[in-house]
């Protein structure tokens, strides 16, 4: 990681390129300026860590394969306090592993991208097949409360774009982002276009204005409730802890008011900015009167059905959640208060299916389970949007 | 008039956060000491020293130190070290934790930074017990020792530190215990010197816990034990350094030249950054 200048086209290979999503991933996170990349082979997230291997020492990063999740995870937020851009990609078993630090980052407000290209659980389950059941492990996984970021590409393209957002979310919020991928998406080889790197927005952690005092306080927030991030070696001698802390980043275990403090803040920090943060996609839902609610792969053929439907007369349309968490709850709410029935077509056991029935209250919301190799058929989701018009 | 003179070793404390939690006599205030008394001697430049610890009484010297400081999750300090260190190799990352979090729940980040040979000091305070939980056996805990998890005697064999850094391929091993002040800076200062992965290990008293209910309730009586069972033996066969209650091998046992991670690395990236 040293200052010499490396060229831009090495980091980022811009043009029309065809490549698999985990490779999108991984260019994605070299174009958002990621220097630093521990992880620990899994399918189906194990080419992202190949990828990276191979390309971060040829812009001066550095790859290291850890022992297991865990300690990739710790890496990771090292990397990031001695100020560098970090991620990690995995899978769900290792997920598991990386929660309590996944915490730790949260706590001490480390921006991290962390990769999951999730698979079909639970346990080692079916690790070459897709699946979408780390939703809510990616929201509630780690012990306490606390507030996450989650983004769900559905395309090679999304990989791209949406690990450079991740990136730029963890950077402005001091959060660990997920990108919540799955087997298909990761997998799948489509024709990606990667942009001019001067045309590539890219968001950097705010640093500390004042210069190093002895009453230095590295978790004072500023009006967006996000303190500037100091870090290491530059003359600050700052302290981060897993503990409750105060401004200071003291230990502050025993008082009540401290805990509330910080922790309120911690989540506030996402949700009071939830309106910058959320993005949903919309297809034909101006005059819609059935509402297809999908993220992922399973939005790609909502689309298709929703399409279908159209083309026989039927008046339905798609919201995809591009951010899974925070929940987008009005986007959710403001399409049931329209529509005569929901559709939630979802590779697991019906987990943002919660969510979705939460946000719609009266209106109905018909579910999609599917589990195992196949991703959803178009018609099988045309069918519900059918059933719902008779 | 003590505070105007104040303690010769204050700029390296974070005077905010004295005093400390540790019990009268623990051992951690001597190893915090020595640390202190090798940054002084070596002149580092404490904006460049980052202290890295776990979970455990040990653990919270990280927030004592003037440096800047990092509070890991129980067992992890190496594994995040690892990435401080890698991102930015001109800081100094030393690791100072207890045996608990080190090589029980930890053992696995240790064993592969030794055999990675990556650039980081680690020092851990064997206490021989668990001793912010109040008194369970851990993977030091002398065979027989008596614990709050071990109430008829502790029946499992105890971990030997100096020969498991050895084997995993540290370029320093080093044994003191807290009676050892002057050893122990020295052998802090080498290893804050040494290019790659150090280790020592701190034989350390825990008179409230561990003493008591091994009939060695006074600090006195714990370093007394320490004064009678240790044989200075310098490069001595780690795999024969097992603590017992009758001799604590203590000196250096390894200390040799290999190129380390952060070598290696650097080489690494020089060929892939001039490829085509």
């Amino acid at each position: 990681m040293t200052n010499i200048a490396i060229e831009k086209s090495k980091v980022v290979r811009s043009g029309r390129r065809f490549m698999s999503g985990d490779i999108a991933c991984a260019e994605g996170a070299l174009a958002a300026g990621c220097l630093f990349f521990a992880g620990y082979p899994i399918t189906p997230a194990t080419e992202i860590a190949e990828h990276m291997a191979r390309r971060l020492p040829e812009v001066e990063g550095v790859y290291i394969q850890m022992e297991d999740e865990i300690g990739s995870m710790a890496a990771v937020i090292g990397a990031s306090y001695a100020g560098v851009k970090a991620m990690t990609a995995t899978s769900g078993p290792g997920f598991s592993l990386m929660m309590e630090n996944i915490g730790l980052a949260v706590m001490t407000e480390t921006p991290c991208v962390v990769v999951n290209v999730m698979r079909g659980g639970p346990s080692t389950g079916q690790p070459t097949m897709p699946g979408q059941q780390d939703v809510m492990q990616a929201r509630w996984g780690s012990h306490g409360d606390y507030e996450i970021i989650a983004l769900a590409p559905s395309s090679v393209q999304e990989m791209f774009d949406l690990t450079i957002e991740a990136f730029n979310l963890a950077e402005t919020y001091r959060v660990p982002v997920s990108v919540l991928a799955d087997e298909i998406v990761g997998h799948m080889w489509e024709r990606v276009n990667i942009p001019d790197i001067d045309s590539i927005k890219i968001v950097n952690r705010k640093k500390p204005t004042a210069p190093p005092s002895n009453n230095f306080a590295p978790f004072k927030p500023e009006k967006d409730l996000v303190p500037p991030m100091a870090i290491f070696g530059e003359g600050y001698r700052f302290h981060a802890t897993g503990l409750t802390h105060d401004e200071r980043g003291y230990p502050r275990t025993e008082s009540a008011e401290a805990q509330t403090r910080l922790v309120r803040r911690l989540c506030d920090k996402i949700r009071k900015n939830r309106d910058r943060i959320i993005r949903v996609e919309k297809a034909m839902l101006e005059d819609a009167e059935v509402a297809v609610v999908a993220y992922g792969i399973a939005a790609r053929a909502g689309l298709s059905a929703v399409r279908k439907a159209r083309a026989r007369g039927i008046k339905a349309g798609l919201l995809r959640l591009v951010t899974l968490w925070p929940f987008p709850d009005e986007q959710v709410a403001l399409v049931a208060r329209q529509v005569k029935a929901i559709v939630v077509p979802e590779m697991n056991c019906g987990q943002m299916l919660r969510e979705v029935e939460r946000a719609a209250k009266e209106t109905p919301v018909i579910f999609l389970s599917k589990l195992g190799e196949e991703p959803h058929k178009p018609d099988e989701i045309l069918d519900a949007i059918e059933g719902v018009q008779r | 008039m003590i505070e105007e003179l104040g303690h010769p070793y204050e700029k390296f404390l974070r005077k905010d956060r004295i005093p400390h939690i540790w019990c009268e006599g623990c051992g951690n205030g001597i190893i915090l000491n020595c640390f202190a008394m090798a940054l002084d001697e070596l002149n580092l430049d404490l904006n460049k020293v980052v202290v890295v610890s776990g979970i455990g009484c040990i653990g919270r010297v990280s927030g004592y130190t003037n440096t800047d400081s990092f509070h890991t999750t129980h067992g992890r300090p190496i594994a995040f070290a690892t990435g401080v260190k890698l991102a930015n190799p001109e800081l100094k990352v030393v690791v100072i934790s207890g045996d608990g979090d080190l090589f029980a729940i930890g053992g696995n980040h240790f064993i592969h930074a030794a055999r990675r040979n990556l650039d980081i000091q680690v020092i851990c305070a064997n206490n021989f017990i668990y001793g912010m939980t109040g008194g369970q056996y851990g993977p030091t805990t002398p065979l027989e020792s008596w614990t709050t998890t071990t109430p008829y005697g502790n029946i499992e064999q105890a971990f030997n530190l100096v020969h498991l850094a050895a084997a995993c391929g540290s370029v320093y091993v080093a044994r003191w215990t807290t009676l050892h002040t002057r050893w122990l800076t020295e052998a802090i200062k080498k290893a804050l010197q040494k290019e790659g992965f150090s280790f020592i290990e701190v034989v350390s008293q825990c008179p409230e816990i561990f003493g008591r209910y091994n009939k060695m309730e006074t600090p006195l009586k714990m370093m007394k034990w320490f004064k009678e069972a240790s044989v200075v033996q310098h490069f001595s066969d780690p795999a024969k350094a097992e603590i017992t209650p009758n001799r604590i091998t203590v000196g250096e046992f390894v200390d040799i030249e290999k190129p380390s991670y952060g070598r290696l690395l650097r080489e690494m990236t020089t060929r892939a950054a001039e490829k085509k």
